[in-house]
């Protein structure tokens, strides 16, 4: 158990530890690893092997694992910190690079540029630092503020940085209702979807009667391109664990549950190690920091269900069920876990609080905008050259996202649009380019922030069969409890397999656009009312690709394989390649003389157009 | 996704049986035990056949019929026992616009069962899974535990080949 | 209390009042399909849905509070055009086989599609083959016509505490079934019936049997007797729009006269014959120290459920046949004998309000003539009604008619078995004046009556304190057997029946429609009008039933005696819970 001045000396002692590399007096050189999921997926582990391998015998260098950055596809990380303070982001590291690094950068201090990420990263040459790379410079870290920074499994990195303090002043100093209003005041709005403002949330808990309420953490981060909240609990898991805490401190509850996706194992040990240690320092358990405080954490894990994400579903998960919504009324804050007073706020909405606390609700509520305060991360992916996990503050544009930070779409290609809110959000088409990112903004335009995907989509995807993967992904994880959802979105799903098939009709589109209507003003729960979305927002801003399916039997982007045709080009010379490797022998023609593909025979498989030196091959 | 009952009968060693008892009676007066339960038991097991969760039911006061609607609701939990090595093809957005359907394809191909299902002789098994958050490096496949990111279709037989002698 | 307008219409209803149950209480019925109340009160068929001002979809009227204020439509453009939607997307996936099915003109679907005069579904429809599992001897399942209501996981779960059924996998391929799909016969089902009672479609029925009755009484090789338990005569004027709660009994015996069975007795004997061997096994439990709670063994339901899930209690069953095995065997034994008739030539038909009889009369190794079942066919009331129906009988018309006299003429106490706590009521009335050996001053023991799921009370007789508890409801049923098994309750005895409120909410009852079951306490007015008859009639304890006394006299000899025993008592077998 420690006491606040333990804290203190803990607080001083690490920092001090942690800077040592900022003394250009001291020969002190700081080493660290990005150990994240995606980092040891493509090869962290033995980059952190070979660091602590070559430095065993320097006693100046201090090696250690962090989180992720949110440079993904430049991942391993290492990132070195000199004597003095300047620091060297290499990328795409594997053992050798780091055994170099080593030896030449940190021995004989001769940076090796070309590993840095500016010479892997178009149009960033010059920097070899994160800190100079256009990819960082709109961005903002509060909630992955540790992330990259510190080490995850150590406690005292986390205090380092002012970790506990917030929850060591408002256990002492502030009477919960200070702390709510601390919330209120900041504008945090819950970064889990809806929008929701936090501090409101915690009012309407604190205020339901009962003597048993329960503080809860959705990190069930399902949809499909979104990981910010893995990132956060991997790189960061003290800060989820103070602010419930803080929560729970707030509400009256004494029992907090994290609910996390079993998919995220890496997630699920960092936050083992973190509840222990911070057990073990008297910071979770009976009488925290010797008050008369208690509250205990216990890890749940989900099972492999999107719906859990929905805030009754997880409660009735985590009762050991299905995990099917129930109506609200009531509302969890109400009658939630075990039909006591809940309060579930997400992992991102948790990683914002200690900042808030630390920094002053008034330095949150200057940034962002007007009705969304602080900032929000998102996952890049899909078509965009930088991909990876960006904080940005409300109100940034989607181009400045896009095509500052992300560097727009590979290959030169056009960028077509960009998906938010995964299966319950919607697509930004090319003309809204410009809106700036915040709830309010987003839902104008049909769609919305959800918990932060941004999927990039460019001109060879289609986008009916991009709102057809959507239905298939929802079809497929619609609890079934109520029947809009459970049948109306098959008969979706049935739809749009007609229209990628080229065998609907006009009519279909005006039964489509009824369903769509229907599943989101009559279902049960968040997840059916949104199912319709990515089919609504395609629809709005993409009708005449859902029309060219329907009349004319065509796939613009030539993505939807049964509406495609193999044609060859002029530019064949007949040196019958693809006849050879065509496995229905659909391709007929002379020896240098154009070929011919038989449509009636041709499957599609795609082998002709590899094979073909010449592209001579077109899908239309 | 099917999950269908498996044909291989059911056999477990005296300690997984202890193992299992002892997990059920950790967790029994836990509020809400069935779900840690399960996941314990399919950790023991590597799935959760009939006999076992006859066991959780009669171990928790539930009926049968009610650990079988949770485990039958949630795609992590396996009625059929998995390959020694289990392939995962990641079907996320960003893998699916990158090609994780073609991918999967191989694979099934390659090792000669389809999604969800374990090859005869019990050595692969194969899913298409949820987003595994590894969208920087997609599309992305997960043999055994090895991690292969920024695929490309060609690439599977390769791969797969080192897991096969 | 609360104020709000329903189609601009001031309602004031009682804090926490459902939007559903307000409307009601100014003449609008909302449609619902899944909602049972308090039961499955799961907002998930949509079909309830309503517009109120300010919300932003369209709320649940079956799940959602009333608040001061609150502006509700519930027949707004959008709300009609909402259910018809959901009502299309519903018959989408229904195997709409309307004129061959069992549910036709009695299904709570066909009436909305006809109510909303739904012409067409926009909607690919699946669902065309039949999904028919039939394993189980009382009841057939089709999940082409199941809904998902989950109004039968309600009562199997909540009321039955058994939940052998239930929602398994996901989303789309959501359906109702047993543990890993298994066959019914293959699980823990006690039999019950309720889920078929609650159905709103024809997914889960009783195995209609009425065909092999019809062929019986073709047969000239036959010599068929039928006999109606209690409960049928205050029930089956249901299926023939008669109010719920109608004595309908001498109609009943004119319909099977009617329907040309060669005697139309009455199991309300066997009801009194059942007391007298009862009271008897109870007395001599009591004064030669045998295992005591006695517990009733009329219900089959029960008793499946006490084989599968407490053998621990089968030593405290009344070794007693039920009232239906009782008139069986009388039918086979002493009957056959009196009429003339080979036991083989004599069809036994029962009218049961249960599917459990069934099952029960399939029971092996139980029958008064070795090689013969005691009773041929157990139909259910509402089989019986598709007879009477089928056979052109204008019930409504019928006069009031008498059973034939060999065997009829029933006391009160019998009449009572068809109510929870009429069992235990009758038992004691005969027990205690034959412990005591006087006259009770009054027979009504109205501590043991109601509606209640579990009811306790001590009676003086002589010396001796006798404790009883009554429950109803496979649930209740689970409930007093804990206490009991904990010691934390001791009684002399116990009155179980498997069906909440006993055989008058029986799984073989008249369907009522869930927007009457919502709203009506079908096991109090139809156990009413029981009361009633016991009220009325001149001799209400069994043991001083003429009939029975000359049949112990010239046949049976003394009660719990040799011969008694061979023809009037059954033995129980604990039943593997799980069957692999």
């Amino acid at each position: 158990m420690k006491t606040r001045e333990d804290l203190k000396a803990i607080r001083s002692n690490t920092i001090d530890r942690l800077n040592a590399y900022k003394d250009p007096a001291q020969n002190n050189v700081r080493v660290v690893v990005g150990m994240a999921t995606c980092g040891i997926a493509a090869g962290a582990k033995p980059v952190l092997e070979a660091c602590l391998d070559k430095t065993s015998e320097l006693s100046n260098v201090a090696v250690c694992q962090t989180g992720c950055v949110g440079l993904c596809q430049l991942e391993p990380v290492l990132e070195v910190f000199m004597p003095g303070g300047k620091r060297f982001t290499y990328v795409r590291v594997d053992p050798e690079k780091a055994a170099q690094i080593i030896n030449e950068h940190i021995i004989n201090g001769r940076a090796l540029t070309e590993y840095t990420i500016g010479a892997n990263s178009a149009g960033q040459e010059s920097c070899v630092s994160l800190d100079d790379a256009g990819f960082y410079k709109k961005q903002l870290r509060i909630a992955m503020r540790n992330c990259g920074c510190i080490d995850p499994e150590n406690i005292d990195e986390y205090i380092a940085y002012d970790g506990y303090s917030a929850l060591e002043r408002a256990l002492t100093e502030q009477s919960p209702q200070e702390v709510i209003d601390i919330v209120l005041k900041s504008g945090l709005r819950g970064r889990g979807g809806a929008g929701f403002p936090t501090g409101k949330k915690w009012q309407f808990a604190a205020g339901a009667p009962g003597d048993v309420k329960y503080v809860a953490c959705n990190a069930d981060e399902g949809d499909p391109g979104a990981f910010m909240d893995r990132s956060l609990l991997e790189g960061d898991p003290h800060s989820i664990i103070e602010a419930m805490i803080l929560a729970g401190y707030a509400i009256g509850g004494g029992q907090g549950y994290i609910y996390v996706r079993a998919e995220y194992p890496l997630a699920i040990e960092r936050l083992k190690i973190a509840i222990q240690q911070a057990k073990e320092y008297g910071l979770l358990g009976q009488n925290i920091l010797g008050t008369d405080f208690s509250f205990d954490l216990e890890i749940r894990l989900g099972a492999g269900a999107f719906v859990c994400g929905e805030e009754t579903a997880l409660m009735t998960s985590i009762e050991g069920k299905r995990g099917e919504p129930r109506p609200r009324p009531p509302f969890p804050a109400i009658k939630g876990l075990f039909g006591k007073p809940t309060l579930l706020n997400n992992v991102e909405t948790y990683a914002n609080i200690p900042w808030i606390f630390q920094n002053g609700w008034e330095n949150f509520a200057k940034i962002g905008t007007e009705r969304a305060k602080g900032t929000k991360v998102f996952a890049l992916g899909g078509k965009v050259t930088s991909t990876g996990l960006v904080e940005v503050p409300m109100g940034t544009t989607l181009r400045e996202v896009v095509e500052d930070i992300g560097c727009g779409c590979p290959g030169g290609k056009k960028f077509k649009a960009a998906q938010t809110g995964g299966p319950s959000g919607g697509c930004i088409p090319a003309e809204h380019i410009d809106v700036p990112i915040d709830y309010e903004s987003l839902g104008a335009i049909g769609s919305m922030m959800g918990s932060g995907g941004l999927i990039v989509v460019d001109e060879d995807n289609c986008m009916v069969d991009i709102a057809r993967y959507f239905l298939d992904f929802t079809v497929e994880e619609s609890c079934g409890k109520c029947t809009p959802c459970r049948i109306g979105t098959r008969r979706m799903h049935q739809i749009l397999d007609k229209i990628t098939e080229g065998k609907a009709d006009i009519k279909d589109l005006e039964t489509l656009d009824d369903l769509c209507g229907h599943i989101n003003r009559n279902s049960l729960c968040g997840l059916g009312q949104t199912a319709p979305n990515p089919v609504l927002s395609t629809m709005r801003y993409f009708r005449d690709e859902y029309i060219s399916h329907v009349k004319d039997k065509k796939c613009p982007a030539g993505a939807c394989k049964s509406l495609l045709q193999y044609v060859i080009n002029d530019k064949c010379i007949g040196c019958t390649a693809c006849v050879k490797v065509c496995p229905t022998d659909a391709i007929s023609g002379e020896r240098k003389q154009k070929h011919s593909i038989d449509p009636d025979k041709c499957i599609k498989c795609d082998a002709c157009i590899q094979k073909c030196k010449f592209g001579a091959i077109d899908k239309k | 996704m099917p999950n269908t009952k498996t044909v291989v009968p059911f056999s477990a060693t005296k300690e997984q049986l202890q193992e299992l008892d002892a997990l059920i009676e950790h967790h029994k007066a836990q509020p809400g035990a069935a779900m840690p339960v399960l996941q314990g038991a399919q950790e023991i097991f590597g799935y959760l056949p009939e006999e076992v969760q006859i066991k959780i039911a009669e171990g928790l006061g539930l009926s049968l019929s009610e650990v079988y609607g949770v485990v039958s609701f949630y795609t992590q939990f396996s009625l059929n026992p998995k390959g020694k090595i289990q392939i995962s093809v990641c079907m996320g957005t960003a893998c699916y616009v990158k090609g994780a359907g073609e991918i999967l394809e191989k694979v099934e191909k390659k090792i000669g069962c389809k999604a969800g299902e374990v090859t005869p002789d019990g050595k692969f098994s194969v899913d298409g899974t949820r987003c595994i958050g590894a969208c920087g490096l997609a599309p992305v496949i997960i043999v055994g535990g090895d991690v292969y990111g920024n695929l490309a279709a060609e690439e599977v037989d390769g791969i797969l080949d080192k897991y096969m002698q | 209390m609360v104020n709000l307008k329903i189609n601009d219409t001031p309602v004031q209803v009682p804090d926490g009042t459902t939007i559903l149950e307000a409307a009601r209480t100014v003449g609008i019925e909302i449609p619902t399909l899944c909602y049972m109340k308090k039961i499955n009160a799961i907002g998930a068929c949509r079909i309830c849905v309503v517009e109120v001002k300010g919300a932003r979809s369209l709320v649940a009227a079956c799940v959602y509070p009333v608040s001061d204020g609150m502006e509700v439509q519930t027949n707004s453009p959008a709300v009609a055009k909402a259910r018809r939607t959901t009502l299309e997307l519903v018959l989408s996936n229904h195997r709409m086989d309307c004129l061959t099915c069992l549910r036709n003109q009695n299904c709570e679907l066909q009436k909305l599609a006809k109510d909303f005069g739904i012409q067409e579904i926009r909607f690919n429809c699946d669902n065309s083959e039949p999904q028919i599992e039939d394993s189980a001897i009382h009841l057939v399942r089709d999940n082409s016509k199941c809904i998902l209501c989950r109004r039968c996981v309600a009562v199997c779960k909540e009321e039955q505490s058994v939940a052998v059924i239930g929602p398994n996998d996901r989303g789309a391929e959501t359906h109702i079934s047993c543990a890993f799909d298994r066959d019914l016969s293959e699980v823990p089902c006690v039999s019950c019936g309720q889920c078929t009672a609650v159905c709103p479609t024809a997914a889960l029925s009783e195995r209609d049997q009425s065909q092999e009755v019809f062929d019986a009484l073709a047969d000239p090789k036959k010599h068929v007797v039928v006999g109606a338990a209690p409960s049928v005569r205050v029930t089956l004027g249901e299926c023939f729009d008669v109010p719920i709660g109608s004595n309908i009994q001498g109609k009943m015996y004119a319909a099977l006269k009617r329907l040309g069975f060669d005697k139309v007795f009455d199991v309300n004997v066997t009801a009194d014959l059942t007391i007298t061997e009862e009271a008897n096994e109870l007395v001599s439990r009591i004064k030669n120290g045998g295992t005591l709670p006695l517990i009733t063994s009329c219900s089959p339901g029960w008793i499946q459920f006490c084989e599968q899930y407490y053998p621990d209690f089968i030593p405290n069953l009344s070794s007693c046949k039920s009232p239906q095995q009782m008139f069986g065997a009388m039918m086979k034994t002493w009957y056959a004998q009196n009429a003339n008739v080979a036991p083989e030539d004599v069809f036994v038909v029962t009218i049961m309000p249960c599917t459990a009889k069934k099952v029960e009369s399939r029971r092996e190794g139980t029958s008064a003539v070795k090689g013969l079942f005691d009773v041929d066919v157990a139909l259910t009331t509402r089989e019986f009604s598709r007879m009477i129906a089928q056979a052109g009988i204008m019930f409504k018309d019928l006069p009031d008619e008498e059973p034939d006299n060999d065997f009829s003429g029933a006391t009160g106490a019998g009449v009572i078995f068809g109510a929870t706590g009429g069992v235990m009521e009758a038992s004691l009335r005969t027990a205690v004046e034959t412990i005591t050996g006087k006259e009770l001053p009054s027979v009504d023991f109205t501590d043991v009556r109601g509606v209640e799921g579990i009811k306790e009370a001590v009676y003086d007789v002589g010396d001796l304190k006798v404790r009883v508890a009554v429950a109803s409801g496979i649930s209740n049923a689970r409930k007093l057997l804990e206490l009991v098994r904990s010691g934390e309750r001791q009684y002399e005895f116990i009155e179980i029946m498997g069906c909440p409120g006993g055989c008058v909410n029986g799984g073989g009852q008249p369907i009522q429609p869930q927007s009457v079951r919502n709203f009506t306490d079908l096991r109090a007015d139809r156990a009413k009008a029981l009361y009633d008859m016991d009220k009325d009639l001149p001799l209400r304890k069994s043991h001083e039933n003429p009939l029975i006394k000359a049949i112990y006299k010239d046949y049976l000899g003394e009660p719990g005696g040799h011969k008694a025993h061979e023809i009037l008592h059954t033995k129980y077998a604990v039943k593997e819970k799980y069957r692999l």
